[in-house]
């Protein structure tokens, strides 16, 4: 039994007939081979899986494909404008906060859903936004100084317009 | 450091080459990966703990529709493989343990793959089982395997000095049991491979290990085919800390299904799966004893240690080799025994993981350490500066401390928590502990070959490759290599690129293990690299009409080192070698072993061409009505001879204290009777972001000279001493001693109570 659902996907308007029990992630790796959001636990208990619905960081291993339909939905594939990356990649990479990089689209998509509501945060805010996203490699340190980095880089750039 | 203002790369805060990659979502892991025809592999497990296998029916699993084949062991060669042998793909017989593979199937999705193993019907006849250790070496155990008189799988015995003589000798001697627990490697990436066989026979492997060339043999092995039928390819690596280190199972029986089904065949676990069946890190009991004279001069130690090594042996078997090395060498000790008795039992069995055998033993030395400064009377840092290793010495074990910086880690990390004054600071509940630690750092001499080939070569446009045996699990090894060959090449460091092909391309390496790729590959991408710069020299030196030895390249440019005016664009060169009658490619290719011998009978000799050392001070609060501890800070002081990328140093350094934590506070696998309770990462608790205190990272560079640059492996000693910090501070904070891992409220609680009430 398959149902019809309408998404947008990192701007582009999709159309698709799922099984009624596929998730979100089912639908991004095994139908639209968006393989960057990963699977690390498929309980969400990693954050490995993160993606924005509507803006929201959504652990799509546990949301129903159906449940999205109509929704925006924006994936770390998304994040970069053609050979430009984002300011929150940028950072990840220019700090060091990658080692075996498999959590590190998960960290990327809670961070932006972060720091798109708070330009911002504090370190414990940054920390305990993060809490549910696991890490093995990095001991986390770096991570939240990426966040760091890219918070004062950003508002330093609206600084810089507002003057 | 002075000499660093020399370097153009070497020192530098490079940032990864496959970064980009992984920040966009573009790198891909093997769980990514779907070939053309491709079918899902599934795996039935044993019901049962310990049994026979009376009969296997698979019938109804044939006839489900999407259903290409399903296997036992009466469809394989039945060879056993692993480290002793003991170890079938498939089952034959009887099961030994949860995780032992019952049959297979190959089907055309997952879901049909899943519904098929429901289907298959098992008759067990069910053995006494045993899970304990001690109860598995008792006379009347049941046997784990038949065909061998006991269940005592191996023994490590090493002497060196003489006991009696060090026991005289010692006006105070400290003894207790210790134990550590199960745990997992918890790699956040899960495993998963394709087998695919190719048409003329050869079988590719897509598979996340870490020792693609001794998977090779291992995986010809069992399957009864030639080591050049197989050619192993490897995607991304989600994390390896040790836990790829072998030929698992569940990778022979992906080629025995795509033979089988003429088709390609991939399995992945879930994490589940991943929890339940991945090997572990094998827990220890550890009776140790210390003794040191009446002014503190170690004298004598004995650790006598059982291991649980589950159904079967794989490097899990092995960890022993480098507990030995901590209770010979870690401080001078002029009497030691290390005894450790290998276990069968029908647990979960034990793989290789980060520090390998040392985060365990240092646990209980690091302690007596401090117990017998204190019957001394003496600061335990004083103590410990003492007895502290020094460069220059061979020890007893036969290892050669070349270069040895454990007095300014011991001083360094000290000062950074204020140990001095805070130790001798009573009632309050805040505690500031240390522990020191060693590990190689030169590679280990476990195999006939500690080598590694490397190839570089430079194309006619100036782009230099990288071909390297060695594997980039993402602890930033290619990173490395490219700043080393930059470096020596006087390239610019994104004008190198590193191919990592399959094994069919690569030269061989025994695999990213035992901290050795930064030394070994390191070393042998600089001398690779060297040669091409000979090369590059001679045919500009034609042009230039100067001498070779009078130039030199500086990004990317070679100039004549006397009249800097007299320069030529790499490019030129490389091409006008290649554009004229009897040119030849522009490569350099080196194969470096180090020079180190294997331990002989009595386990003695260099195993290692440098040791890396370590020390931890820590700094944590208990809260006396809840158990609970709270780590403030850990500074993490190691010797890595150079630094050569700060950020990857420090990115280990944190990592490997994060782990460290997990293991001294919060990650156990609990069993019951050799079923996991918490296989998922709700219940086994890896750090997370809150988890962390401040870490801060301090490099004590002593410029080995046998490393590239003068650097010494680390990946591992970042998570060797954290654990018995930890718990010397809980003591210093508390005056309660906790010898067991984890350190969970409930034992200090326990301790508490205990101390009260004497
Ligand atoms: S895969 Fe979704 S939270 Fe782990
Ligand atoms: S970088 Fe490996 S899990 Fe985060």
């Amino acid at each position: 039994m398959t149902y019809p659902i309408e998404l947008t996907i990192n701007g582009e308007f999709i159309k698709l007939d799922i099984p009624a029990n596929w998730r979100l992630i089912d639908v991004l790796r095994r139908d639209l081979s968006m393989t960057g959001t990963h699977e690390g636990c498929g309980e969400g208990d990693c954050g490995a899986c993160t993606v924005l619905v509507n803006g929201q960081a959504v652990s799509s291993c546990l949301m129903l494909a159906v449940e999205a339909n109509g929704c925006e939905i924006q994936t770390i594939e998304g994040l970069a404008d053609g050979d430009i990356l984002h300011p929150i990649q940028e950072a990840f990479i220019e700090v060091g906060a990658i080692q075996c990089g498999f959590c590190t689209p998960g960290m990327i998509m809670t961070s932006k859903a972060l720091l798109d509501k708070h330009a911002d945060p504090s370190e414990e805010v940054i920390r305990r936004t993060l809490a549910g996203n696991l890490c093995r490699c990095t001991g986390y340190e770096k991570i939240v100084s990426a966040v760091k980095a890219v918070s004062s880089k950003l508002l330093n750039q609206t600084d810089s317009i507002a003057e | 450091m002075s000499t660093e203002t020399e370097f153009s790369t070497i020192g530098k805060r490079v940032t990864k080459p496959d970064a980009r990659d992984k920040a966009t979502g573009r790198a891909l892991y093997a769980t990514d990966l779907v070939v053309p025809r491709m079918l899902y592999g599934k795996i039935l497990r044993s019901k049962q703990i310990h049994a026979k296998i009376k009969n296997i029916d698979t019938s109804r699993a044939q006839r489900l529709p999407g259903v290409i084949c399903v296997i036992t062991a009466e469809d394989t060669p039945k060879i056993a493989y692993g480290f002793g042998k003991d170890n079938l793909p498939l089952k034959f017989g009887k099961v030994r343990s949860l995780m032992d593979e019952v049959a297979a199937v190959a089907a055309r999705t997952p879901e049909i793959a899943a519904e098929a193993l429901e289907l298959i019907e098992v008759e067990y006849e069910p053995l006494r089982e045993v899970t304990d250790p001690f109860e598995a070496l008792k006379e009347d155990a049941p046997l784990i395997h038949e065909q061998r008189a006991d269940n005592l799988s191996m023994v490590f015995d090493y002497v060196h000095g003489n006991i009696d003589q060090g026991l005289d000798e010692s006006d105070h001697l400290v003894e207790g049991r210790f134990d550590v627990q199960f745990i997992a490697h918890s790699c956040l990436g899960p495993c998963a491979s394709i087998a695919e066989w190719q048409t003329d026979g050869t079988l590719l492997m897509k598979t996340p290990t870490q020792v693609p060339f001794l998977y090779q043999r291992d995986m010809a092995d069992v399957l009864g085919i030639a080591g050049s039928q197989v050619c192993v390819e490897q995607p991304y690596i989600g994390g390896g800390f040790g836990s790829k280190l072998d030929l698992y199972p569940y990778e022979v029986i992906a080629a025995l299904l795509a033979k089988k089904a003429a088709r390609p065949v991939k399995i992945e676990y879930d994490r589940q799966e991943e929890f339940l069946y991945s090997p572990v890190r094998s827990p220890m009991v550890m009776d140790v004893k210390t003794g040191c004279t009446k002014d503190g001069q170690l004298t004598v130690r004995v650790a006598d240690i059982w291991s649980d090594n589950g159904a079967y042996n794989s490097w899990g078997a092995v960890t022993p080799l480098v507990s030995m090395q901590t209770a010979s060498a870690l401080y001078r000790v002029p009497h030691v025994h290390f005894y450790c008795r290998i276990i069968y039992t029908n647990n979960p069995y034990g793989g290789a993981m980060r520090g390998f055998g040392n985060p365990e033993l240092t646990f209980a030395i690091e302690q007596q350490i401090e117990e017998l400064a204190e019957i001394c009377g003496m600061d335990p840092l004083e103590f410990r500066l003492l007895n502290a290793n020094q460069p220059g010495e061979t020890n007893l074990a036969g290892m050669k401390i070349t270069t040895c910086g454990l007095s300014d880690c011991l001083n360094k990390s000290a000062e950074e928590v204020d140990y001095k004054k805070r130790m001798t600071e009573v009632g309050s509940d805040r505690g500031v502990g240390i522990a020191s630690a060693i590990h190689v750092g030169g590679g280990a001499r476990i195999y006939p070959s500690d080598g590694c080939g490397v190839i570089v070569r430079i194309n006619d446009f100036g782009k230099v490759s990288i071909i390297s045996g060695s594997t980039e699990i993402g602890q930033g090894s290619d990173t490395i290599l490219t700043q080393i060959v930059a470096e020596e090449l006087g390239v610019p460091v994104d004008w190198i690129n590193v191919v990592n092909t399959d094994t069919d391309v690569r030269p061989w390496d025994v695999g990213v293990h035992a901290s050795r790729t930064t030394f070994i590959a390191g070393n042998a991408a600089l001398k690779a690299a060297r040669e091409v710069k000979e090369k590059i020299l001679e045919t500009a030196a034609e042009i230039l009409k100067e001498k070779p030895g009078k130039l030199t390249i500086k990004n990317g440019e070679i100039i004549s080192i006397e009249n800097p005016e007299k320069k030529l664009p790499l490019g030129k060169a490389i091409r006008s070698k290649h554009f004229r009658q009897g040119g030849s490619v522009i490569s350099g290719e080196y194969y470096y072993d180090p020079p180190t011998v294997h331990q002989d009978k009595e386990w003695r000799g260099n195993i290692s061409a440098t040791y890396g050392f370590g020390a931890h001070a820590v700094d944590v609060e208990v809260d006396r009505e809840t158990g609970k501890i709270k780590v403030h800070k850990v500074a993490a002081a190691h010797d890595v001879g150079r630094v050569i990328n700060p950020v990857g140093a420090e990115g280990q350094v944190h990592g490997g204290v994060a782990m460290g934590l997990g293991y001294a506070l919060t990650e156990q696998i609990q069993l019951d009777s050799g079923r996991m309770l918490n296989p998922n990462f709700t219940d086994y608790k890896i750090p997370t972001t809150m988890d962390i205190p401040e870490v801060v990272p301090i490099f004590v560079e002593t410029n080995d000279p046998e490393g590239p640059f003068g650097a010494k492996g680390m990946g591992e000693i970042t998570m060797v001493p954290t654990a018995a910090a930890i718990a010397n501070a809980v003591y210093n904070a508390t005056g309660v001693r906790i010898k067991s891992l984890p350190i969970t409220p409930e034992k200090v609680l326990n301790a508490l109570k205990a101390k009260e009430q004497k």
